[in-house]
């Protein structure tokens, strides 16, 4: 009923529009072309002046009315330097886009038509062109020496007492794997990839290696102010591991695995005091269109400090013992002993070990 | 083939072949079919070019409304889109298969469709022809099959919304393994099928007439219209050919190879792929993922300015034509419009910095990328400077390309924080870039598409559109496009990923629900005056004021000289002859002299 009621009304304020507009043509055409011309010039030409204040007005109130829910402290180390870049290049653009869209509108208004003024016949002046050839060019020199200066650092290589996890993308939910005590991945291959006997990833339980790897869903550890290493895959689609708050993001691609590192500053417990915000929680967003779940699919990063980290370590049970309970010998004291090499593997032992 | 021989005559051609060509043009019949549907006129082919694009647009439109809908009302129930959709939308709730169907369907058509097809199209073939002085294209019949093309393309595609599963619906990019993988999305079945078969006839269109468009330019010129003099209309379309011309062809090679792997167990893009729906294994191994994307890129970047230089180039024209000044810089407009179409081709990786990209190589493309800004910064200077000290009429024309010029600045802006990669490594995938590429690219082609067709509505149809509703138009669209996108990208900067259906379940994006159904509300309000344009269009192809001179605008170029129904062949006796450039505006006292008037024996050629 509504529906209709909101169609008659589209129609009615159509009607009136239309019966408005050609009203108006018919009254121009009495009043003379010309003098109709000049008054619709006017207005125009006060509605640019308009539109140029009221925008600018408008730009202002978004970005006090957003301040507060955009680029929160970032919770990394890379990502300080991503806002820091992020502010230069606001700097920057946002001098040339007030300038120019004053001058826009503001010529616009002041040169509007009147009988009286001739247009000024200025086809081209080489030194005019220099300048807004030459100015651009150093403005974006700096932009870019600034970013790649960044870009290297952030995709240089990881250092070497970095946390190594590897972060698998299926439709719709992420997997993660810590090597395990002897700090290397086992051996997988997707062809053994078997969701009902719990082999989420195709591990090769003939690769001894593999017998420690802990494989997990949802939920992902990391320590704060430990750097950490990425290793990131897909099972089936191209998906995103997207970390809005570390301001990180690195597609899975299955076939070709990819790697990202930073590090974390903040326990997820310091984010929930900064933002105010008790629900608070890193989350890990899907950013590359992988489905009808791509909305949905989303990780939880837990940043924890080192003894919360060790102590949810041992609690594990590695994705071997899971599936053959009774060839793994109890062996608890063993187990506080691994998470400490976990912790301290190195990138490229584990890069080795996957191939 | 007597007709081809009549349009082919040229200035420079032989008396008797003159002689010949005017016996011709008295004696030949034209049935209804000859001239509105299988038309070889390229004023015709420029209508059929535009309407069609017109219909896209708004069925592209409509997508987007209803879209725009669930995003700003994720928890509301429409049961009449029941009534409608059927399926889709059980409930009265878009279902997410379809949200994305949607989505895919809104960035293919308007992308490809209305603003290629339609832009491209319509204005090249209306324009090249009748500002160069030919009497149509190089190849009339080409130009038609480029026409047929294009149909035969957008009926497979309007095809492809009523098939079981669905059309496409993995994003107008349709990445691989997603798009080859029926298993994956209910859209990769019969519907990326169609949508790749309308995407290759697509491009056979776009061939068709990039080809016949550059060859017009380069061979059909009248005499004394050297390259200099032409129109800035005409170098941006030469350009945007060329572009087409070179890119797409890499396009269908990519989309031939997608074809394989979907039904010819090929491995270009498939490898270590397990598909949890059906428990299998696929035997695909070796393939990369990121070729199809380079692929696409290399088309998919040079795209956006296949769209966006034809706007620049009516712009350029329509801002010079109502400030009642020359362009300023005409040949620095031409160089960068030259920079612009080779950078167009080294840039293309930009869209890849997050995919594992060497970064070293992320680092050249960072360089180029940025590179861009230059030529486009030199245009945005120039057209300033052109409307400075002019004697400016607020035509709509006019407006909208002041409007374009307010927008390529914001949207170019925002192209310098995603082309660099330490920004796109935050801003990447987020609305952000939705917010940048819809300004810059959407929005800007169409206001500089929404400026070609009211200047040049009264040269296609004779008659002019309402004025009233064309500044209710103008006014409403532009404040509403500021409003849909420029608060977009707030939500891109806290990292709010595209292609999402839904943000309430999720902590770090959700506090912009409000916002969501703002841009949704403003996003339907400008819908609707689309439609009041598309009203005022049809409208006044019948009953708009008449035009009864034959230059209303005052313009110096030469389709103000031919006829105000111009028919087949344009100039009913000899075409004119060409003396001077195309923007003598305000020149020594006068306030414009045609391109066909003599240097006189004082003047200064510019």
């Amino acid at each position: 009923m509504s529906t209709i009621f909101l169609i008659i009304i589209l129609l009615l304020g159509f009607l009136i529009t239309f019966q408005i507009a050609k009203a108006s043509e018919y009254v121009g055409i009495l009043k003379g072309e010309k003098k109709n011309f000049e008054q619709n010039n006017k207005i125009n030409g006060f509605l640019m002046i308009v539109f140029l204040v009221l925008g600018l007005i408008g730009v202002y109130w978004c970005n006090e009315l957003f301040k507060g829910k955009i680029l929160g402290e970032s919770a990394s180390d890379h990502g300080k330097k991503i806002d820091t870049m992020l502010h230069i290049t606001l700097a920057i653009t946002g001098v040339v886009f007030v300038i120019t869209q004053i001058l826009l509108f503001w010529f616009a208004y002041k040169y509007q038509y009147t009988e009286k003024r001739k247009a000024y016949y200025f086809p081209h002046d080489n030194r005019l062109e220099v300048i807004w050839t030459v100015v651009p060019a150093i403005a974006l020199t700096v932009l870019v020496g600034f970013g790649l200066k960044y870009w290297f650092h952030i995709t240089g290589d990881a250092p070497k007492d970095a946390l190594v996890v590897e972060v698998t993308g299926k439709q719709f939910n992420w997997i993660f794997r810590y090597p395990g005590k002897d700090n290397i991945f086992g051996r997988k291959f997707f062809k053994n990839i078997n969701d009902d006997g719990n082999n989420q990833l195709g591990l090769l339980w003939d690769d001894p290696a593999s017998h420690d790897d802990l494989v997990t869903n949802q939920t992902v550890y990391f320590v704060v102010n430990q750097p950490v290493k990425l290793i990131i895959n897909s099972r089936d689609v191209i998906h995103d591991v997207g970390l809005s708050q570390f301001r990180m993001k690195m597609d899975a691609v299955p076939g070709t695995p990819t790697t990202m590192w930073f590090t974390p500053l903040y326990t997820t417990d310091e984010m929930k005091k900064m933002t105010g915000n008790p629900d608070f929680e890193y989350e890990i967003s899907c950013d590359q269109m992988c489905g009808k779940g791509h909305f949905s699919m989303k990780g939880i990063v837990k940043v924890v400090t080192k003894s919360e980290f060790i102590l949810w370590r041992a609690k594990q049970v590695p994705n071997y013992a899971q599936v053959f309970p009774a060839s793994v010998q109890p062996a608890g004291g063993a187990k506080t002993d691994s998470t400490k090499t976990v912790a301290s593997i190195s990138a490229g032992q584990s890069m080795i070990a996957k191939k | 083939m007597s007709q081809d021989i009549t349009l082919h005559g040229q200035g420079g051609a032989l008396v008797g072949h003159d002689l010949h060509e005017e016996h011709h043009v008295h004696h030949h019949k034209e049935t209804f079919i000859t001239k509105y549907v299988f038309s070889q006129d390229h004023k015709m082919i420029c209508k059929q070019f535009l309407i069609t694009g017109m219909i896209w647009a708004i069925l592209g439109g409509l997508m987007s409304v209803l879209f725009r809908l669930q995003l700003g009302y994720p928890d509301s129930t429409f049961p009449w889109l029941e009534d409608i959709l059927g399926k889709w939308a059980k409930g009265g709730k878009i279902q997410p298969e379809f949200y994305y169907a949607l989505v895919t369907m809104h960035g293919t058509v308007l992308v490809f469709f209305v603003l290629t097809g339609g832009l491209s199209g319509t204005f090249a073939n209306f324009l090249i022809p009748l500002q160069i002085g030919a009497r149509d294209m190089a190849s009339p019949f080409l130009n038609m099959l480029s026409y047929w093309f294009f149909w035969m393309a957008s009926v497979v595609m309007l095809c492809s919304l009523f098939v079981e599963t669905g059309p496409a619906s993995g994003g107008w990019t349709s990445y691989p393994p997603l798009s080859a993988l029926g298993d994956a999305s209910e859209g990769s079945k019969a519907g990326v099928d169609f949508w790749v078969i309308s995407m290759a006839l697509f491009v056979v269109s776009s061939l068709l007439g990039g080809l016949n468009y550059i060859t017009t330019i380069l061979n059909m010129r009248t005499k004394g219209m050297s390259m200099t003099r032409l129109p800035l209309t005409i170098w941006a379309l030469f350009f945007t050919a060329i572009l087409g011309v070179l890119s797409f062809p890499v396009l269908l090679s990519g989309f031939i190879l997608l074809l394989f792997d979907r039904h010819a167990g090929t491995s270009f893009y498939l490898s270590d792929i397990f598909i949890a729906s059906t428990k299998k294994a696929l035997s695909n191994e070796g393939g990369s993922a990121i070729l199809f994307q380079h692929l696409f890129w290399f088309l998919g970047h040079p795209e956006v300015y296949i769209i966006i230089l034809p706007a620049m180039g009516l712009v350029s024209e329509i801002l010079a034509v109502n400030s009642r000044k020359p362009i300023f810089g005409y040949m620095a407009m031409v160089g960068s419009l030259f920079a612009i179409a080779i950078l167009a081709f080294l840039v293309w990786a930009h869209h890849m910095f997050v995919t594992g990209l060497n970064p070293f190589l992320g680092s050249v493309f960072v360089l180029l990328t940025l590179l861009i800004a230059v030529p486009s910064a030199i245009k945005v200077f120039n057209w300033i400077t052109t409307i400075w000290r002019g004697n400016i009429r607020f035509t709509p024309g006019m407006l909208f390309a002041i409007g374009f010029v307010s927008l390529f600045i914001s949207g170019g802006l925002t192209g310098i924080f995603l082309g660099n990669s330490t920004l796109d490594i935050h801003l990447h995938d987020t609305y952000f870039v939705v917010a940048h590429f819809h300004i810059v690219m959407g929005v800007s082609a169409f206001f500089g598409m929404f400026a070609g067709i009211y200047h040049w509505f009264p040269k296609m149809y004779g008659r002019y559109l309402n004025n009233t509703m064309a500044y209710i138009h103008f006014w409403v669209t532009f404040a509403g496009a500021y409003l849909i996108f420029w608060p977009m990208h707030y939500e891109g900067l806290a990292g709010m990923p595209r292609r999402y259906l839904d943000y309430s379940s999720w902590t770090s994006f959700n506090m912009f629900s409000d916002l969501n159904r703002f841009i949704s509300t403003v996003a339907m309000i400008v819908f609707a005056a689309q439609l009041m344009f598309v009203f005022n269009f049809f409208y006044s192809i019948f009953k708009g004021r008449k035009v009864v001179t034959q230059n209303p605008w005052g313009a110096t170029t030469l389709e103000w000289t031919a006829p105000i129904r111009p028919g087949h062949g344009n100039w009913p006796g000899e075409i004119p002859e060409v003396y001077r450039w195309a923007y003598d505006y305000g020149k020594e006292g006068r306030e414009y002299i045609p391109q066909t008037e003599p240097i006189g024996p004082n003047e200064h050629a510019h």
